[in-house]
């Protein structure tokens, strides 16, 4: 066939490109960070980092573990076990993801802070000082690590769920026949083998927590990504927060070249004679509605309880009639985000498809600098890509001037292009490393063996590797899309005049001080978010093993 | 999708985007580069529309814009850069983006403690940081900011994070007014007096006094007039407490600024100069005062009656450029006290 002698160098140049689109805005401020910042270092130092360092360091190790446990442990039950309420859970367990963190900060330190639904609650039986000694404090440490890890368990559902569908039933059975109980074999067999997908699940956690700032100062944790902002915006120093995200991008490097290090002798290619999925246990009774129960509490707690509160606002607040413009913010939403979605779902494929398909330095390379885009908090990144896009711009201004056309404008900024490039950029570390995950755990045999049934590299992948890859392709997408439709400092500062999102809109109400007001355009994130997840999931349910 | 479909799919969602919002040098335009939400600016640029026929077109965001402006040169849209807070005149001044406005309408109306002195920048509005006190439990009707951090409030003040751009140019007035050595130990005294580690937004300050938690909070002057008017939900929290206008011993209440300034490479220059002439009118001033809760810049206007109600304004006469100018040393006695910790 002709067009598989041209894939490969188009694939190649594809993941050239994707690595280069990232490497622009991480090279810009890395060039920030060159210029001088006097003092800035011995005052972080000295005041600031340790703390700093230590709550950060806190706030990622407690948000993992509690979306550990929701995410891979939810995950594990809906993957293995068969129960009364199962399908509905299917599809709401994603659902926190559509739920921004700060939205989830503001609702839960409204219900539980002084005067609130808990106690006002609990004011009808004890005086309000009592009431008040018994309220759970969410403006704090642990209360953040619980908000966010609620919101954010998802990512670790999603990949850890798409991992424990490709596991076949033969390990787990093998591992009965030796004797091996439930618990053993999830720990033992099951976990180990979906470890790189929780890792990348994981990662996201860890680095969408890194690019929370609204949350974080709101609920009183002081993390670096605090710091970067005051020493830009307070102390003036663009270099020094520029430097101070470079040794966040440097940590970042450090734990996912780790964590990389520590499974480098773990075979995570599993052949199978005859792979096929495992079958689901039922449930009844108690156990049954156990289950449930595990599974409904994350579900209730990130997703139900912010949706109810926001359904209250608005209504109460009559906002369903308010406000006309609200339906084309939608729109600019919807697209944006659904642009970014295909362009980062193809080069993330392209990316780790190149490694595939010729495994060396370069292309793993590519590929990891491919997701370095997501340890960038947002507006850095939005800061790193200005220069390049309104050089581009500038650029092809100057070259009409030049020819004598009519000037262009600035197109880029002006059609919404820097915005979407934004997110492609920031997103990419999801389907390049759902991707990756997924492809980890296709034997290469199955490669060797339609190379010499003589299919071409090209068919192997699309009726091999894509129809492998799908529940990896479908959670990769759902994550992206809704986190370009939560996207919000990238797009407050990229996009065109005149074009509010979901996110920037909410946004504007919350700046004032009363998110309510916001809250319909909370709940339309939400709903664009229900479709593709509900539409998503009914693909993702249907485990096939590669016969 | 094959990428050739993406890409028209592409193309063709981002012309639109662009056939909606390019035309940007037409001779009937105006653009505005705003940190004041841009939703919250619609009922001023509509009239605006409505007295002059010119379009305004608005981008809000929360920080960054004069990175924006610099990045995109002397192709730049910008005409107009609307700030809410002293430290963001001030970076747009220094980042080099902005031109002098040479208006006489500016500087016959806008005192010039508000206006930069080379005509880069004028007032538009003011808000005061204030002190929300419990009603039952603060006997005092006037306090200084100096007293805040006087032991006898102990464990009774709530505040949110030092680091806020507010918190910021409040203690940056500080630093001008009595120097470093001093404004170090007021933050001292002042976190000792805390009921709780700083967080939450200002209306939690007035939240927490209700509650209770502690007897004064810090905040805003217009968040509290927005909880008594325009939310139910947050009435009591209001209701709880009382604005003092606390001053400097000396000087006078701390106010922030929101600022108009001409972007250098305004391709609508004149439409830009009249817009911010235009805003600097009567008209305006009312609506926008009204709309925001703030305090007008210039005379001739009324004062909304809930900011009235918190007695008369005597705003502190430190220049705007000297208290942009203690932003750094505020930001780093913050870190240095522990203030947020």
């Amino acid at each position: 066939m002709t067009s598989a002698r041209f894939a490969e160098p188009v694939v190649s140049a594809l993941a050239l490109f994707t690595a280069a689109l990232v490497a622009m805005p991480v090279l810009a401020i890395a060039l920030l960070a060159t210029q001088p910042a006097p003092d800035v270092w011995q005052h972080l130092i000295d005041y600031v980092l340790p703390l700093a360092l230590r709550d950060t360091a806190l706030l990622l190790a407690g948000v993992g573990l509690v979306a550990l446990i929701a995410g891979a442990g939810s995950a594990w039950i809906v993957s293995r076990y068969d129960f009364a309420g199962r399908r509905m859970l299917l599809w709401l367990l994603p659902l926190p993801l559509a739920i921004p963190t700060y939205i989830a900060a503001y609702v839960y330190v409204d219900l539980f802070e002084p005067l609130g639904l808990l106690h006002r609650t609990l004011m009808l039986w004890l005086p309000p000082r009592d009431a008040l000694a018994l309220l759970p404090g969410p403006r704090s440490l642990p209360g953040a690590i619980l908000i966010i890890g609620m919101v954010l368990y998802p990512y670790v559902y999603l990949s850890a769920r798409a991992a424990f569908q490709l596991q076949s039933a033969d390990f787990a059975e093998a591992a009965r026949t030796l004797g091996a109980g439930r618990w053993s074999i999830f720990l033992r067999i099951s976990l180990p083998m979906a470890r790189p997908a929780i890792a990348i699940g994981l990662a996201l956690v860890a680095l969408e927590t890194l690019n929370d700032i609204g949350a974080s100062e709101y609920l009183g944790v002081r993390t670096l990504t605090l710091s970067i902002f005051t020493t830009w915006l307070n102390r003036g120093s663009l270099a020094g927060a520029a430097q101070l995200s470079c040794l966040v991008l440097a940590i970042v490097a450090a734990l996912m070249t780790l964590e990389r290090y520590g499974r480098r002798n773990v075979t995570t290619e599993f052949s199978s004679e005859n792979p096929r999925p495992t079958a689901r246990t039922p449930l009844r009774g108690f156990k049954g509605r156990l289950a449930f129960a595990a599974c409904a509490l994350p579900v209730l707690s990130g997703f139900v309880v912010p949706l109810l509160f926001l359904v209250h606002q608005s209504m109460r607040r009559s906002l369903l009639t308010a406000d006309a413009a609200i339906w084309r913010d939608a729109f600019h939403s919807v697209i944006f985000a659904a642009l970014a979605t295909c362009v980062a779902l193809v080069l993330g494929f392209a990316t780790i498809l190149a490694i595939r398909w010729r495994p060396d330095r370069w292309r793993s390379l590519a590929a990891n600098i491919a997701q370095a885009g997501y340890a960038l908090p947002g507006l850095v990144l939005a800061l790193g890509l200005l220069a390049p896009v309104l050089a581009l711009d500038n650029g092809m201004n100057a070259l009409a001037s030049h020819l004598g056309l009519p000037l262009p404008g600035l197109v880029l900024m002006g059609s919404g292009t820097a915005a979407v490039t934004a997110y492609v950029i920031r997103f990419l570390a999801v389907p390049t490393g759902f991707i990756r995950a997924g492809f980890e755990r296709i034997p290469r045999d199955y490669d060797d063996s339609a190379r010499s049934a003589g299919a071409s590299d090209l068919t192997a992948m699309r009726r091999i590797h894509l129809p492998l890859l799908r529940p990896v392709l479908v959670g990769a997408a759902i994550v992206v899309f809704v986190d370009c439709l939560k996207e919000l400092p990238a797009t407050l500062l990229l996009r065109p005049l005149n074009v509010e999102t979901l996110a920037t809109s909410i946004y504007q109400h919350a700046s004032r001080g009363s998110f309510e007001d916001g809250a319909l355009a909370a709940l339309l994130i939400v709903a664009a978010s229900i479709g593709p997840v509900a539409w998503l999931t009914r693909f993702s349910d249907m485990p096939r093993g590669p016969a | 999708m094959s990428a050739s479909r993406l890409f028209i799919a592409f193309t063709a969602a981002a012309s639109v985007l662009t056939l909606s919002t390019a035309a940007f040098a037409q001779s009937g335009e105006v653009n505005l580069y705003s940190y004041r939400e841009s939703k919250l600016l619609q009922p001023l640029t509509d009239a605006f529309t409505k007295d002059t026929g010119i379009k305004v077109n608005v981008v809000s965001a929360s920080s960054g814009l004069e990175q924006r402006i610099k990045a995109e040169g002397a192709n730049s849209p910008a005409d107009v850069l609307l700030t809410v807070d002293i430290g963001r005149i001030e970076e747009a001044v220094q980042a080099g983006v902005t031109q002098p406005m040479k208006s006489e309408v500016i500087d016959k109306i806008v005192p010039a403690e508000y206006r930069d002195p080379d005509g880069d920048e004028s007032g538009i509005s003011m808000r005061a940081r204030v002190s929300y006190a419990s009603n039952d439990r603060a006997k005092q009707d006037a306090i200084t900011y100096e007293e805040l951090a006087d032991p006898k409030w102990k464990g009774k003040i709530c505040i949110r994070s030092g680091q806020h751009i507010y918190n910021n140019a409040l203690f940056a007035a500080y630093v001008a007014h009595h120097g470093e050595a001093k404004a170090e130990e007021w933050l001292r005294g002042l976190k000792a007096n805390l009921a709780q580690k700083p967080s939450g937004g200002d209306r939690e300050a007035a939240r927490d006094v209700a509650a209770g938690k502690c007897d004064i909070g810090i905040g805003n002057t217009y968040y509290w007039a927005l909880m008594m008017n325009k939310d139910p939900d947050k009435k009591p929290w209001a209701e709880a407490t009382k604005v003092i206008l606390p001053t400097f011993a000396g000087g006078g209440t701390h106010v922030n600024l929101s600022g108009l300034l001409l972007a250098k490479h305004a391709p609508n220059r004149a439409n830009g100069i009249k817009l911010i002439e235009w805003l600097a009118g009567e008209h305006a001033q009312q609506i926008y005062a009204d709309a925001n809760y703030e305090y007008p810049i210039r005379d001739g206007v009324a004062i909304n009656p809930t900011i009235a109600s918190y007695g008369k304004l005597k705003a502190d006469t430190l220049p705007v450029t000297r208290i942009g100018a203690s932003r750094k040393a505020a930001s780093t006695l913050v870190d240095k006290v522990g203030f947020d910790n």
